[in-house]
């Protein structure tokens, strides 16, 4: 008897062995992720120390970037970053609020599913795709037709004027902006629609009972009720723009100054880490770009923080993003 | 309410809407005109030695193979670092620790890194361990991709094992079982397809990536399988082929660069594909 209840015994205090070990490697694998957010900021700060260290509150406010004498402000990558998602943002929010119009009201629903597919495949295109196009295609066009006109038209004129002066290069702030928009569409996209679509159905119906046209229902009812996950979106977009290194890198120029023209090549933070960190000799230099990538790593967490914060108060009312 | 007001309302909306799918096709020429592109400039360059020669100087003839090669083994290295970890966290987050406090801040964090500039993890492994080893190497790219993989593979985990209905897992312990069995007995089969889905998802993700190999993998002209030495992969030849003056290499750039598309573009499909599937599977359990 005691023959088949011992191992009976021995095999209930294996199994629960190995529900503490199963356990345990789950919440370590779940701290884990905890700790790289963490290590991430450790490892780049400790990188970074030498430089921040000699420059100290210089280097936010200087677009000096010289590595022959050793002098490196952030300034000029950082308003490159602000301006080129800037310019994608202004591009990208009407085209993704009037795509996620189309999908959730006027689009026949057979045809929704595939045109929201073929939105997000955009999100899958891998960055360095996005960039050898802008180089090789997008700069192009712009340079022969859609700058010659901007320079033309709105060049002469009193303040916008000296956004669109100098000669039409291709690539600059205004190429990256654009390679930027096609980019993050997707993202802001589906936030949008999603919001849309979890705009209550009663609503609607009761401002259509008052009379309102179609359009007047999207832009008072849906738009007002979808606002905070709108915002988050675009917050989220903002935060994928400012991080965006490959497609940037192609166009962006790679020029550190700052020109009041987009259509100046300029750079942005990502774009000078992945053009100059394998070059770049000396601990100083080495240690600007890696605290240059700290900046860019704190703006975007703030960024998506804020995002994902206001996107989960709506997730709490059941709309999953 | 006067008629004509009525008329200029319904104009406005018919026009506000007619813009709307305006945008829509914008959006979409977007894409067609990307892959047209694609296809036409690297259509032409696709031949047999893409697959059998290794990366030419400039001005001979060669092919792409051990990049390929190269990107092959670094995004399967990242995968087998990242998603076991992904999954066992997406486990915690699902089964152990639903409710508890730690989840909604690990759920948080996770979406933030999910998000995160990929240059900075480069940069991050750069500082911990091509500093370390002295040298860049094939192993650090596949820990930058293997990072990159935990974010993805987590949120899509956790999403595919709550899929799985609470009765399946009561019956489980009704019969005994501890919490770990049930898990790797009932939850992770019942979960197969959608965790394979998530898998799918990263790959895709990693299979372009081209920041944060930039400085760990580096790059190579000739073919190595050394891990512990940079390695070539298709992203960074496509970045240096691009911006060459050479006309040879920008047309192996862009053929590089239509394998890779096509590649992901496909796995997009299929993770599609798997999902619905699985959803359709699902509510029939249910």
């Amino acid at each position: 008897m005691s023959s088949v209840v011992l191992p009976y015994k021995l095999q209930l205090r294996r199994e629960a062995r190995s529900e503490h070990v199963f356990h345990f490697m789950t919440l370590a694998a779940a701290f884990l992720v905890l700790a790289l957010l963490g290590g991430v900021l450790v490892a780049l700060f400790y990188g970074g120390w030498p430089a921040l260290r000699q420059f100290k509150f210089g280097f936010l406010t200087s677009s000096v970037w010289n590595p022959v004498t050793e002098q490196f402000g952030a300034l000029a990558p950082l308003y490159g970053t602000a301006i080129t998602s800037l310019v994608a943002m202004l591009i990208a929010v009407p085209l993704a609020f009037g795509i996620a119009v189309f999908l959730t009201e006027t689009c026949p629903t057979w045809l929704r599913g595939p045109i929201s597919t073929c939105i997000e495949l955009l999100a899958a295109v891998p960055s360095i795709v996005f960039g050898i196009w802008g180089l090789f295609v997008l700069a192009p066009i712009l340079q022969h037709t859609v700058q010659p006109w901007l320079i033309d038209t709105l060049g002469d004129l009193a303040i916008i004027g000296r956004l669109f002066r100098g000669p039409p290069y291709g690539i600059g702030l205004l190429t990256a902006g654009f390679v930027l928009a096609v980019m993050v569409l997707p993202f802001i996209t589906s936030v949008t629609r999603e919001v849309f679509l979890s705009t209550p159905r009663s609503l609607k119906e009761a401002a259509y009972g008052l009379g309102a046209t179609q359009w007047e229902v999207i832009w008072d009812v849906v738009l007002p009720n979808a606002r905070v996950g709108i915002v988050g979106g675009i917050m989220l977009g903002l935060g994928r723009a400012l991080g965006e290194t490959m497609a940037v890198t192609f166009v962006v120029g790679n020029a550190h100054r700052i020109s009041t023209s987009l259509l100046a090549p300029g750079t942005t933070i990502s774009a000078s880490i992945a053009n100059e960190f394998t070059e770049a000799v000396g601990t100083l230099y080495t240690s600007s770009l890696i605290a240059l990538g700290l900046l860019l790593f704190v703006l975007t967490f703030v960024i998506i923080a804020a995002a994902r914060l206001l996107l989960m108060r709506l997730e709490s009312r059941g709309a999953r993003i | 309410m006067t008629g004509g007001n009525l008329r200029r309302r319904r104009i406005s909306s018919a026009v506000a809407l007619a813009a709307s799918g305006l945008a829509t096709l914008v959006g979409l020429a977007l894409l067609a005109a990307l892959l047209w592109t694609l296809l036409s400039r690297g259509l032409g360059g696709l031949s047999w030695r893409v697959f059998t020669q290794t990366t030419p100087a400039p001005g001979s003839s060669g092919g792409l193979i051990n990049a390929i090669y190269g990107s092959v083994v670094m995004t399967l290295l990242g995968l087998a670092i990242g998603a076991p970890i992904g999954i066992l966290a997406a486990t915690y987050l699902s089964e152990y620790g639903r409710a508890a406090r730690l989840s909604k801040v690990i759920r948080f964090i996770n979406d933030v890194l999910l998000s995160a500039p990929s240059i900075v993890i480069g940069l991050f492994v750069y500082t911990l361990v091509v500093i370390r080893m002295g040298h860049f190497s094939a192993i650090a790219g596949a820990i930058s991709l293997g990072i990159i993989v935990i974010p993805v593979t987590v949120r899509t985990a956790e999403d595919m094992l709550r899929l799985i209905p609470s009765s399946m897992r009561q019956a489980s312990a009704g019969l005994g079982a501890q919490p770990w069995r049930t898990i790797t007995s009932v939850v992770y089969p019942a979960a197969r397809s959608g965790l394979l889905t998530g898998v799918l998802l990263a790959l895709a993700r990693i299979s372009g990536e081209t920041a944060p190999l930039l400085f760990t993998a580096l790059n190579n002209q000739f073919w190595s399988a050394n891990l512990n030495q940079p390695m070539a992969n298709l992203p960074v030849v496509i970045f240096q082929f691009a911006t060459s003056p050479y006309p040879n290499w920008q047309s192996l750039a862009w053929t590089g660069a239509l394998l890779i598309t096509v590649f992901v573009l496909l796995l997009s499909v299929l993770a599609r594909v798997i999902s619905r599937l699985f959803g359709a599977t699902q509510g029939s359990v249910e």
